[in-house]
């Protein structure tokens, strides 16, 4: 174990500099409130805090919430409070960011780490497409570039085509109803009598139950969560698609849009607009960049790490419309989603090149993801998406 | 200050050997009242933990296990339905008005008590241990989060029934599914892990005083060599100490010397079929060789 930081002279106390730590941790994307900075305190009231091992079991015990946060907490404890001097302890923590976005890919990072990568795929593909682009596959070509350029989405999705999708998701929410439910409520035909709502009537009526309270296993409607892959090999299919979400979404209160090329976006709130039009407007602001390269695998991983934290859970059906040509690593796919899956949610990819004569997911991503899927289908086509009720069924 | 030594000391004393990261969080979970929060694989002594804190405390140990679908009425309270009604019954007999009858079978009298309504009305804090919380579903533990901040539960017939004593609450998960980051947010946090070489040689030492140092040293080791395996069930503690007695009650005095033994004794380890083809007789002789 290194020498513990010194702190200069002017620093304003110890309270301070635990909450520093804790604004620390939460730099490094911990979930922590004010009031974990409180308990964190408290917490090193019940220890010896002059001794640096009993402080990281104090803090450690109230800041890192899993295995993955234990493991990433004693890196940063050592980096905040272990360093030799103010300078050192700056140069230990960024390097500790750096690692951190490694993992992580956010976007700043991917530049780098593609480099390695995408000298494997691009190429080669660069180079197939030239004799297959006769058979139409020279567009798959798994770009990385962010197309800054702004598409309207008007030109590409009419309000006839929302309105059509509109049915569509509407029953597809109908044909996932979670079925396993297995807490009861009250209902009037049931298959179980309501003990406590029988008797409570059968008051009034001197201890004879008249009337029996029935209860049941109620249908669970499941919230269904789609991301729509909209870079440059998605975007012959962008417009039945983006009608698809845009229907959802007004099918179905509870569902949840996100868009996603170099970026992910949540166009949820965008879309709930009430003039169809114009949300597709908002859209078009939100989703800068539409047409752009594919980064799959990182921006699921953005969204496993954090919108899925608030929205998916078990009675979550996420559907990802992509065609799985993505240019980071395989392995970012695999483990985002073995991370989305552990949240007990149902995984739907919808894949629109699934359909193709000859087509195996031959992408190293696709490859990488099938074993969490709960099922992967083809759709292109607002036709295709109304064919999946009866997949959609089964599961 | 070093109080939480003193823990360690203690759940030592009575056989239950914890790790420093589990005695600090524990410590600091009793002392700042907040519930713990205890993950790890099968089998590492999480329910464990629970029982030796109700010892060392010298509690009452109240146990609510989750399961998909547990509601208000396994888990908080339930009215004693047939007592009811035969209390209606003769009420009507005797031409009891409506209003007293229904003071009376609403009282504490036909009140059930479940686990957390139990642990919130004890004279002396009670260790409350809510098993497998990521089996329950999603509605019961947003439940409980409320039940836990505010420690008092409302009954709409009787009204609100504050604690009496604060229990010590510990929630075991094993990863079924992920917890919300509210309920983590609320708890202290332990992981406990496999135990290490010496962590278990003291556990086995401490439950089952009866074996010898050397044969301790070799169901140690081989159990340890096991977990590294591929397996898909991993031997816990718990399945190192039957593995033990069983050992202890054929009169075993060393690992080697009769693999047809020993691959019968795999039963209280090994628990699937597929592991059971994975460790032969010959490759259970040959790691019980190395572990010697």
């Amino acid at each position: 174990m290194s020498k513990v930081t010194r702190f200069s002279g002017s620093d304003p106390g110890s309270t301070a500099r635990v909450s520093g730590f804790i604004a620390h941790l939460r730099e490094h994307g911990f979930h922590l409130g004010v009031a974990e900075t409180e308990t964190a305190l408290r917490a090193l009231s019940c220890v010896n805090p002059i001794v640096p091992s009993e402080a990281r079991l104090a803090l450690k015990s109230v800041c890192a919430g899993s295995v993955e946060d234990s493991v990433q907490f004693d890196k940063l404890f050592d980096s905040f409070w272990m360093a030799d001097g103010r300078v050192r302890h700056k140069v230990i923590q960024t390097k500790a960011t750096a690692k951190l976005k490694d993992t992580k890919s956010t976007r700043t990072d991917e530049t780098q780490s593609i480099a390695g990568e995408g000298s494997i795929q691009a190429p080669e593909d660069a180079k197939d497409g030239e004799d297959s682009y006769a058979e139409g596959t020279g567009k798959l070509v798994a770009s990385k570039t962010q197309n800054l350029m702004k598409k309207d989405l008007r030109e590409l999705v009419s309000a006839e085509d929302i309105r059509a999708a509109e049915q569509v998701a509407i029953r597809l929410g109908k044909a996932l109803r979670d079925r396993r439910s297995r807490r009861r409520k009250v209902a009037r035909k049931g298959t179980l009598i309501d003990l406590r709502r029988t008797i409570r009537q059968s008051l009034s009526t001197g201890g004879d139950p008249l009337h029996l309270a029935k209860r049941k296993r109620p249908d669970r409607p499941m919230k269904i969560v789609a991301l729509c892959d909209v870079s440059g090999s998605m975007m012959h299919y962008a417009r039945p698609f983006l009608a698809f979400l845009a229907g959802l979404i007004r099918a179905d209160s509870a569902s949840d849009a996100y868009l996603f090329h170099t970026r992910l976006v949540r166009i949820t709130d965008a879309l709930r607009d009430d003039d169809p039009l114009r949300a597709l407007n908002r859209i078009t602001l939100l989703a800068d960049g539409f047409g752009g390269g594919s980064k799959i695998g990182a921006n699921l991983q953005q969204f496993a790490n954090g919108y899925a934290r608030n929205f998916v859970d078990g009675r979550s059906v996420v559907i990802i419309l992509s065609d799985g040509y993505d240019s980071d690593a395989a392995e970012v796919m695999g483990t985002a989603l073995a991370k989305l899956k552990r949240r007990g949610c149902k995984i739907i990819w919808l894949n629109p090149l699934k359909g193709w004569k000859g087509y195996e997911p031959v992408a190293k991503g696709m490859a990488a993801a099938l074993p969490y899927l709960d099922a992967f289908a083809a759709a292109a086509t607002l036709a295709d998406l109304a064919g999946l009720e009866r997949t959609l069924e089964r599961l | 200050m070093t109080s939480w030594i003193n823990l360690q000391t203690s759940l030592d004393k009575i056989g239950y050997v914890a790790s420093n990261d589990l005695a600090a969080a524990l410590h600091i979970s009793i002392t700042l009242g907040r519930p713990l929060l205890l993950e790890g694989a099968a089998g590492v002594g999480k329910t464990e933990v629970a029982r030796a804190l109700a010892t060392i405390q010298n509690t009452q140990l109240i146990r609510l296990q989750c399961y998909e679908g547990l509601d208000a009425s396994q888990a908080i309270y339930e009215w004693n339905y047939q007592r009811q009604l035969l209390s209606i019954r003769a009420a009507s007999e005797v031409g009891e008005t409506g209003s007293t009858v229904e003071t009376r079978i609403f009282s504490e009298d036909y009140l059930l008590e479940r686990p957390l309504l139990k642990a919130i009305r004890q004279e002396k804090s009670p260790v409350l241990l809510i098993d497998e919380i990521d089996r329950a579903d999603e509605e019961f533990e947003a439940y409980l989060l409320e039940v836990l901040s505010e420690f008092q539960i409302t009954i709409p017939e009787l009204g609100t029934i504050t604690a009496t004593s604060r229990p010590l609450v510990i929630l075991t998960a094993n990863g079924t599914r992920d917890l919300s980051d509210a309920l983590r947010r609320r708890c202290i946090y332990a992981h406990i892990d496999y135990p290490n070489r010496q962590t278990e040689l003291a556990i086995l030492a401490s439950r089952c005083p009866e074996i010898e140092a050397r044969l301790g040293q070799q169901i140690i080791g081989f159990v340890q060599k096991l977990r590294q395996e591929e397996l898909e069930k991993v031997p816990g503690v718990a399945e190192m100490l039957d593995f033990a007695a069983a050992l202890a009650g054929l009169g075993i005095k060393d690992l080697t010397s009769d693999p047809a033994v020993l691959q019968a004794t795999l039963a209280t380890l090994l628990k699937t079929q597929a592991d059971r083809a994975a460790v032969p007789i010959e490759v259970a002789a040959r790691i019980a060789g190395k572990a010697a």
